[in-house]
């Protein structure tokens, strides 16, 4: 991994350029931004049980099935669509290094578009005055979340990408498999159906990759070394693919 | 340098894509220092030969060596002695040209203390310099050309590997091209591969050329064409007697031959074709002899195959070695085919 600093710098710089990241933080911001003024409202109305921030948290889905398919159907798709491929790997760098530095990149970047809404809290808290509106707990919990999820989903993005030289098809192929493992997941959960016969045993596994369950754990403050696991071995078999994705197009090109 | 290794060692080269041989059996060498021509029709192999060369393919079977290191073993000290330009010169397009040599001469190792000075002198060297800021989208076809080449020698690799870096330039980019892949000479190997047969014969020490997978012609331009043709063409206009022209020409060599020969025209001359085996110029001793012979001589000219020549008939002869084979293959479902 010695070239792994020089192309994630690289990634960055070329995610920063690309109209796409302007149009996913746009999009983005201005949902979350949406999404907060709500829940401001709502608030400002009734008293609430659950703190804002657990709240806040309960769509995260829904940019990150537009988010992560923006920033990440690029990444390996135009390189073989343009052929830089080539003269990249010809290089003394790996097929690993490229994958992984553009998973980094993208990484990196919806880390800190996730990162920049922690503007809004901040707000609320210097404008209210109040320090009991802004619960740090399910705050954190929520962010932290987020991270673990992100590694997953991005790493499915790169897949993605990695399969097409299409960015369009890589951005549905994406959002499609966030969807089914987001809401698939959670649809399945609460079937009734599948308590019985022989699909018993495969409650216990979709359960276990119960999107929706990981987060409500993590923003009550609790950190399931299971829900990690689950997250971290999803993304390092996400990039495996990607890897021999690349490297079996290569083989037929 | 006799104990030095080839720059580039090809041999018994095979690879095939699902069941469709595009290269077969091909073998050869490159000197250190030496610029190749690599000539084939489209789908001849050479662009598949070329990415085996450098690593991105795996060869089905044979070995390629760079500089006495195996390409299957030694991927990584492979990339580190070749510089590689492919077909159609794939570049992002959203990068400054100077940002894009930093990136690439980082990827390459070379150190960064000596990186700054070495991409000044490939952009004074591929006369750059006045588009180092410029985004590389903008750039016309003729600079993003120069780019590829820059990157190419960025590293100062022992092996060069271009594949047509002159296809789409006017012939004013051409010549700089040209003079750019002979300034390197000497000091790198250079394999490049090109449609522009002029081109290669005035830049390349030696050419080979393929098709359909296989090496059919090797050697310098010279050589091929005496290997191809094998005969040297004169052609004469001449007045008189036409029938003392063989025996006159047979006193001078044995193997000349009037291959074509016109009825005279309103002044009495006629347009005479003749062939011989032998290389050297004979021209003045033709006109020697045919003076003597009374015959009168109102034009002579030696006329030797274009570069095109040699490539067309290198090509039909491999077809003409590989079409019988076809046709033996498949007797009943294939109608007899023309050769080109």
């Amino acid at each position: 991994m010695k070239h792994f600093p020089t192309l994630l710098s690289h990634e960055i710089r070329m995610l920063l350029v690309s109209p796409a990241t302007y149009v996913a933080a746009t999009l983005f911001l201005a949902f979350m931004g949406l999404i907060f003024t709500k829940i401001l409202e709502i608030y400002s109305g009734t008293p609430q049980e659950a703190s804002p921030a657990s709240v806040y948290f309960q769509l995260f889905w829904l940019p990150t099935c537009v988010m992560v398919p923006l920033l990440t159907m690029k990444c390996l798709a135009e390189e073989r669509r343009l052929g830089t491929i080539e003269t990249l790997l010809t290089t003394p760098v790996t097929t690993t290094e490229v994958v992984v530095a553009k998973f980094g990149a993208a990484y990196v970047l919806y880390l800190s578009l996730w990162g920049s809404t922690g503007g809004f809290f901040y707000i609320l808290r210097k404008f209210s005055g109040d320090a009991r509106v802004l619960d740090s707990g399910p705050l954190l919990g929520g962010f932290l979340f987020i991270a673990i999820s992100g590694l997953f989903f991005i790493a499915i993005g790169v897949f993605a990408s990695s399969l097409t030289r299409n960015q369009s098809v890589a951005a549905i192929i994406s959002g499609v498999l966030l969807g089914l493992l987001i809401l698939g997941g959670n649809a399945l959960t609460d079937s009734a159906w599948i308590e019985h016969g022989l699909l018993r045993p495969a409650k216990a596994v979709i359960d276990y990759g119960h999107v929706f369950g990981h987060r409500d754990d993590f923003v009550r403050g609790v950190v399931d070394t299971r829900h990690v696991l689950f997250y971290v071995s999803g993304t390092v078999l996400a990039l495996l693919f990607s890897i021999l994705s690349v490297e079996v197009k290569l083989l037929h090109s | 340098m006799p104990d030095q290794p080839p720059a580039i060692e090809v041999t018994h080269l095979v690879k095939t894509y699902g069941g469709v041989t595009a290269v077969s059996d091909i073998s050869f060498t490159v000197a250190q220092g030496e610029i190749v021509g690599f000539l084939g029709p489209n789908g001849a192999g050479k662009s598949t030969t070329m990415r085996i060369l450098t690593g991105y393919l795996p060869a089905t079977a044979g070995s390629v060596n760079i500089c006495g290191a195996s390409v299957a073993a030694e991927p990584d000290l492979i990339k580190r002695r070749i510089g590689y330009m492919p077909e159609n010169n794939p570049l992002p397009e959203d990068m400054r040209v100077s940002e894009y040599l930093y990136f690439r001469g980082r990827l390459k190792e070379v150190p960064r203390r000596k990186l700054g000075p070495r991409i000044d002198e490939v952009l004074e060297v591929c006369d750059l310099k006045r588009v180092r800021h410029k985004i590389i989208g903008q750039l016309s076809k003729g600079y993003r050309q120069r780019v590829g080449i820059a990157e190419a020698i960025l590293a100062e690799p022992p092996v060069i590997i271009m594949d047509e870096p002159t296809i789409g330039l006017d012939p004013h980019q051409i010549l700089i091209v040209r003079d750019l892949i002979a300034s390197l000479r000497g000091r790198m190997a250079v394999i490049i591969s090109s449609h522009i047969l002029p081109e290669i014969e005035m830049t390349c020490d030696r050419v080979l050329i393929i098709n359909q997978g296989r090496v059919v012609a090797s050697g310098t331009p010279a050589d091929l064409r005496r290997d191809i043709f094998g005969q040297s063409t004169y052609q004469l206009e001449i007045n008189g007697a036409p029938e003392t022209l063989p025996a006159a020409l047979a006193d001078l060599d044995a193997t000349f031959q009037v291959t074509e020969q016109t009825a005279p025209d309103a002044t009495g001359f006629r347009r005479v074709t003749l062939t011989t085996r032998r290389d050297d110029d004979l021209g003045e001793e033709l006109l020697r002899i045919l003076a003597a012979k009374n015959l009168r001589v109102r034009a002579l000219s030696r006329r030797q195959p274009t570069f095109e020549d040699v490539f067309l008939a290198a090509t039909r002869r491999s077809w003409d070695a590989v079409a019988p084979l076809a046709r033996d293959a498949q007797p009943a479902t294939q109608p007899p085919t023309a050769t080109p």
